[in-house]
């Protein structure tokens, strides 16, 4: 019986967005595979409700690793205790957010245990038990689809916002073990954490980006981009260009070498559309470019354009936005 | 202090990735320094700038053409390069690759240890992380700032992080793994390019390593790739032209009423 286990990524005793979306598809291939059941594996302090409503989520059966050493984020404590509860555990495949932390812990415990590793991957498939996952390559230039030798478990970090949690069951119920760890030595450890600007949700997590590029011409006209993200629930975003210029923190880039987003709406606002801006957003379901040079490549891939200044169109856009919305 | 930083070689970001039988095509491709690995050298070489004394040592395993991203290293001021030779061992496998760079770091020595964050190819993020698992290193990833301590054999790192940054406390040695943002990494001078010259890049093989093949070979890779594929073309745009006024509205009818994707 074929076991799919997530590891949870838990922010302050919560479970994140992103261990439902994994739920969700450890179910889908647990229920592909004929008998699989699902497991999943908690580091830490967790909220006592936590582990029925993970229950309701998908997880058949939950390994809460406890222990001081699980209090704050640390590589090597929490591989230790990932690993505790996977020899407890004894899954054929883990997944893991391909989130901050998730990309941190991920490479320590394949490298621990000697099996492979297959990063932000977007699309699983199971073939007489052998799964093959699909993933970017070259920040979404190309795909490559990648398979495992028989080591086990199979681990893979699954990309943000690519699977939708299920309806939450409540007449789902799991078993809860608690696996104990003892003190581990851990030699780098967070000690602090500090918010960067606004409540905008993250640029890997939204579902409509709004960027601008060197066109923006200096930080202040930001606020243009600002309003119109407020008025839609965007995250800001921006080119090379204008993160390089100093307008605006290289958090905010998109592409091969910052963020490689998929949002439902990108809109990107006097930006070109070099191949490697093109990299990093070309994925996203609809993208929206405003530019005042109809040749700009980046109409190429666009679902929707305009031509047009940006300081004309950018506030109009907003207005009929709110108009909009407010119906 | 002695400054490890591992290089990987990668086709530059302009490249328009194309299949060849079946795999990435790589014919025509301009190879360049990893991205992220720029953020690395430009740090080791800080740091050894402020303290007055250290070495940089960079390391890049691959065929021979790796050699050109040691140099180029060497030419913004490193003060030595290793080529690992890359025959035999399974370069898309990063459990591999990492084999092999942990050998060559113990016959180095180092005080501290940097690679780039991801390389721009394959895009795994695993490699770092990996080596201070195998060196038995704590590691700092995905680092945007760093300040060290080194007569306290201490640092302090700043990391990029869902919405904010993290501070991380750790112990040297370590490996830190370079962000965009680290730095703003210099240009060779001509003096740089010059003094390459004069350099001899020693290449160790397998066996100078120790290294056994049958670990990182083919064989004993953990994960492979299937089939490479390319993204479908995007359906042509509606593209908008006229009275600003005019096309703002009718973007918003499109996009709320008829895609009804806002
Ligand atoms: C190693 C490497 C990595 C890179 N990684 C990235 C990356 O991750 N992300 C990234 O974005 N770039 C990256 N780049 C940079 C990339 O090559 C381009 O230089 C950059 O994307 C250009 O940014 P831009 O489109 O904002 O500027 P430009 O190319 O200058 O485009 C500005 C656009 O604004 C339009 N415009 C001007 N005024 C107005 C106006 N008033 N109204 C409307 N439109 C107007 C112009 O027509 C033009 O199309 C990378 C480059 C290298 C070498
Ligand atoms: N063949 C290699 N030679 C030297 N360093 C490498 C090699 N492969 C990966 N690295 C290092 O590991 C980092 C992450 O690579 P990756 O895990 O492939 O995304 C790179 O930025 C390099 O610093």
């Amino acid at each position: 019986m074929p076991m799919f286990a997530v590891l949870a990524e838990l922010k302050d005793g919560a479970a994140r967005k992103i261990t439902l979306e994994m739920l969700a598809e450890a179910r889908r291939l647990a229920a592909l595979s004929g008998s699989g059941s699902v497991g999943l594996i908690a580091l830490g302090p967790m909220a006592p409700e936590e582990a029925e409503r993970l229950a309701h989520q998908g997880a058949d059966r939950i390994y809460h690793v406890e222990g001081e050493a699980l209090a704050g984020y640390a590589a090597e404590a929490h591989a230790e205790g990932a690993k505790a509860a996977l020899e407890r555990a004894k899954p054929d495949t883990l997944f893991m957010g391909a989130t901050s932390q998730g990309k941190d812990l991920a490479p320590r415990v394949a490298a621990r245990l000697r099996v492979g590793l297959a990063s932000d991957c977007t699309e699983f498939t199971l073939q007489n038990g052998d799964l093959v996952a699909r993933r970017p390559i070259y920040a979404g230039k190309a795909f490559g689809r990648v398979a495992w030798n028989a080591a086990r478990p199979r681990i893979a970090t699954i990309r943000p916002n690519t699977f939708t949690p299920l309806e939450p069951d409540s007449s789902r119920k799991a078993q809860v073990e608690k696996v104990p760890i003892g003190p581990v030595k851990a030699r780098a450890r967070v000690a602090g954490f500090e918010r960067s600007e606004g409540e905008m949700l993250d640029l890997t997590e939204a579902n409509i980006i709004v960027s601008g590029g060197r066109a923006m011409q200096g930080p202040e006209n930001f606020e243009l981009l600002r309003k119109l993200c407020k008025v839609l629930g965007a995250t800001l975003g921006a080119s090379r260009a204008a993160v390089d210029a100093g307008w605006i923190d290289h958090s905010h880039q998109v592409g091969q070498t910052g963020k490689v987003v998929n949002p439902t709406v990108y809109f990107a606002v006097g930006i070109s559309g070099a191949i490697q801006h093109l990299a990093g957003m070309s994925s996203s379901r609809t993208i929206v470019a405003i530019n005042k040079d109809k040749d700009a490549p980046i109409f190429k891939i666009a679902s929707y354009g305009i031509v047009g200044d940006l300081y004309q169109v950018v506030p109009l856009l907003t207005e009929e936005f709110e108009r909009a919305l407010k119906e | 202090m002695n400054i490890l930083v591992f290089v990987k070689q990668v086709p530059d970001t302009e490249t328009r990735i194309q299949l060849k039988d079946g795999a990435v095509d790589t014919t025509n491709v301009k190879w360049v320094a990893n991205p992220y690995d720029e953020f690395a050298i430009e740090e080791a070489l800080r740091i050894r700038e402020r303290l007055g004394q250290g070495k940089v040592t960079v390391v890049s395993l691959g065929p021979d053409r790796v050699k050109e991203a040691i140099k180029y290293a060497l030419s913004l001021g490193a003060d030595e390069g290793v080529h690992l030779k890359g025959d035999g061992v399974a370069l898309w496998d990063p459990l591999a690759v990492a084999t092999v760079l942990a050998a060559a770091a113990r016959k180095l020595g180092f005080d501290l240890v940097f690679t780039g964050k991801q390389g721009v190819d394959n895009d795994w993020s695993q490699t770092g992380i990996i080596l201070a698992e195998f060196l038995d290193l704590p590691h700092v990833s995905v680092v945007v700032g760093l300040e060290l301590d080194p007569p306290a054999k201490r640092g302090v790192a700043k990391r990029e992080v869902e919405g904010g940054a993290e501070t991380v406390e750790f112990e040297l040695p370590a490996v830190i793994t370079a962000q965009k943002g680290l730095n703003e990494p210099r240009y060779a001078s001509l003096k740089g390019i010059m003094a390459v010259k004069k350099k001899v890049i020693p290449e160790w093989t397998l066996a100078d390593l120790g290294v056994d093949p049958a670990s990182v070979g083919e064989g004993a890779a953990a994960i492979r790739f299937v089939d490479f594929s390319l993204p479908p073309p995007r359906p042509a745009g509606r593209i908008l032209e006229g009275e600003p006024k005019e096309t703002a509205r009718e973007l918003v009818r499109i996009l709320h009423e008829e895609a009804k994707v806002i």
